[in-house]
């Protein structure tokens, strides 16, 4: 029904408590470690940032993943975010169908347009073609994988005459795409446009701010035809810290809250948690909280959670998805009452193949 | 209609306060139905610095910008520091949203010790709200210490400003708020090559 996971940004930051910084080596062993914790505590999805800037080391996106891919079984492989704006277009659509040829299908991305000014220049692009690069590289990179030989012309791109990227997608089925967005209506319209799925990080801002943005999708992806608006494909971000006991929680979290890059050195872990989605405590709590992003923004497909960051040692981080693996099944279980039939469940390779055969049979 | 008065004066009784209140009455005493909010940007002080710091304002703040986007006009005072806005007052406008006062009546005004600080309005003052693309009202009030002792000047010009301020707000058309989204076709268009077919 729905996939529960964790996104994470690959942040190389000083562990508050010691004072130590992990290598770029270290993090990212780290990254693996924690994806293939998550498909044995049963989480199904482990999505990567990318970046290209210190002190972040997920540059690479497909290389990680292909390398999780064949270490892991069942878990779903995807980014948060691939970014649209500043990738060439083709060379997405050759990465990913080659990422989901070696791992047989277990593979989406989310599209996003990343946060740093500076890395468009570093990659030939302009800041303030920002969303045109997201509509444009988005629209490209949707034929690529639906059309075999694509005759195409942009304004940010080298025409294209009789191109195929290669390979093409598996069962001719290109990867599911979801679009991410913290601030920008125009993609939430884009990922409605497409009848894509849209995923609100959800994480760092107030619900209100959210609910908009999603309510927005959800209106227009019905107005473009892709069924009700309670069947558009909603992923939300979630941010928790877990202990046994609330007060072991706050206490253990609280330097690495105070410092954190983002929002560290600000307001106090208490004021965040009643401003954010931000769940520092007990299972239980994490449980309660989850289960009320439903009433926020309706029945939705994905939950990811963020859970490594802020310098958080690799082993707490593996007792975090310890925990995770308490949480889920309860969640799994408590959201599945009450939602109606009508609510897809979330997309995957196998579904969406099964969902064509329909279609074209 | 709505008026939202934005003081930075940071003491309490505060000369900038002062000001704001007498600017707002002279306003409503124009414009007749005319609600009259005063936000005082101390209360917010370490609530604007934590936005800065997360990103989002918090709940109160958030509500006080909203108030000040949906209002039907705005008047601003700021006491002059070291030759220019107070680092509060510029804040309070840097995490309002960029677009928020765009066609919005403004008038400015502004307090000091004395006189010699109040081309701060007019250097400082009324670029930051020309870059907001506000319509800042032509006459910005001064108000130093030695005119609340003063019968001469002060009065004067709170009248004729908030004069300038009541015919914009008695003439100007009922504001409509921006579509929240650009249809996906336009959007589309844009990008279309201009040879393209």
């Amino acid at each position: 029904m729905m996939q529960f996971g964790v996104f994470t940004v690959g942040d190389v930051t000083p562990d508050p408590t010691t004072g130590r910084t992990p290598t770029e080596h270290e993090r990212i062993k780290a990254m693996v470690a924690i994806a293939q914790k998550a498909e044995e505590v049963g989480l199904d999805v482990f999505a990567t940032g990318e970046h290209h800037n210190p002190p972040f080391v997920p540059s690479s996106p497909t290389t990680m993943l292909g390398y999780v891919a064949a270490r892991t079984e069942r878990l779903i492989l995807s980014t948060a975010t691939t970014l649209i704006t500043t990738n060439d277009p083709v060379k997405i659509a050759e990465d990913y169908a080659m990422l989901q040829h070696l791992a047989d299908g277990r593979v989406d991305l989310m599209m996003g347009r990343g946060n740093t000014g500076p890395v468009y220049p570093w990659f030939g692009k302009d800041i303030r073609d920002g969303i045109l690069l997201a509509i444009e590289n988005y629209a490209l990179l949707h034929r690529l994988w639906r059309e075999d030989v694509v005759d195409w012309e942009g304004r940010f791109r080298t025409p294209l005459q009789g191109f195929t990227s290669t390979p093409r997608p598996l069962d001719g089925l290109p990867p599911f795409v979801w679009h991410g967005s913290i601030r920008s209506p125009e993609i939430a319209e884009q990922a409605a446009y497409y009848g894509d799925g849209f995923f609100a990080n959800n994480i760092f801002w107030p619900k209100e701010h959210f609910q908009r943005l999603i309510d927005l999708y959800r209106d227009r992806f019905e107005h473009y035809g892709h069924g009700t608006r309670e069947q558009a494909i909603v992923g939300l971000g979630g941010h928790v810290f877990v202990r046994r006991n609330s007060q072991d929680a706050i206490r253990e979290f609280r330097p690495y809250f105070d410092n954190a890059p983002v929002y560290g050195h600000g307001p106090s872990l208490e004021d965040f948690m009643a401003e954010t989605p931000l769940t520092v405590g007990s299972p239980q709590q994490v449980i309660e909280r989850t289960l009320r992003f439903r009433e926020y923004f309706g029945d939705y497909q994905r939950q990811l959670f963020l859970i490594d960051h802020a310098g958080l040692p690799l082993k707490t981080v593996m007792e975090q998805l310890d925990f995770l693996g308490e949480i889920v099944p309860v969640l799994r279980k408590e959201f599945a009452i009450g939602r109606p039939a009508s609510v897809p469940d979330a997309p995957t390779h196998q579904s969406r193949l099964a969902r064509l055969k329909e279609v074209t049979a | 209609m709505k008026l939202v008065t934005v003081s930075a004066g940071l003491s309490v009784p505060s000369a900038t306060r002062l000001l704001a209140d007498r600017l707002g009455e002279a306003a409503a005493a124009r414009v007749p139905g005319l609600e009259v909010r005063v936000v005082e940007l101390r209360d917010l002080a370490v609530d604007v610095a934590k936005a800065f710091v997360t990103g989002f304002p918090g709940t109160a703040l958030r509500e006080v910008l909203d108030e000040v986007a949906g209002a039907d006009a705005l008047i601003a005072v700021t006491p002059i520091f070291t030759a220019s806005y107070s680092g509060l007052f510029k804040s309070f406008f840097d995490v309002l949203d960029r677009d928020a006062l765009a066609g919005k009546p403004v008038l400015i005004a502004a307090t000091g010790g004395t006189a010699r600080h109040s081309l701060a309005l007019e250097h400082a003052v009324r670029p930051m709200f020309a870059y907001l693309r506000a319509v800042v009202m032509p006459t910005a009030v001064y108000a130093a210490a030695e005119d609340w002792g003063s019968s001469e000047g002060l009065a004067e010009r709170i009248e004729r400003a908030a004069g300038e301020l009541a015919a914009q707000l008695l003439n100007q058309p009922v504001r409509r708020a921006a579509a929240p989204f650009v249809p996906f076709d336009q959007l589309l268009d844009s990008v279309r090559p201009a040879s393209g077919t």
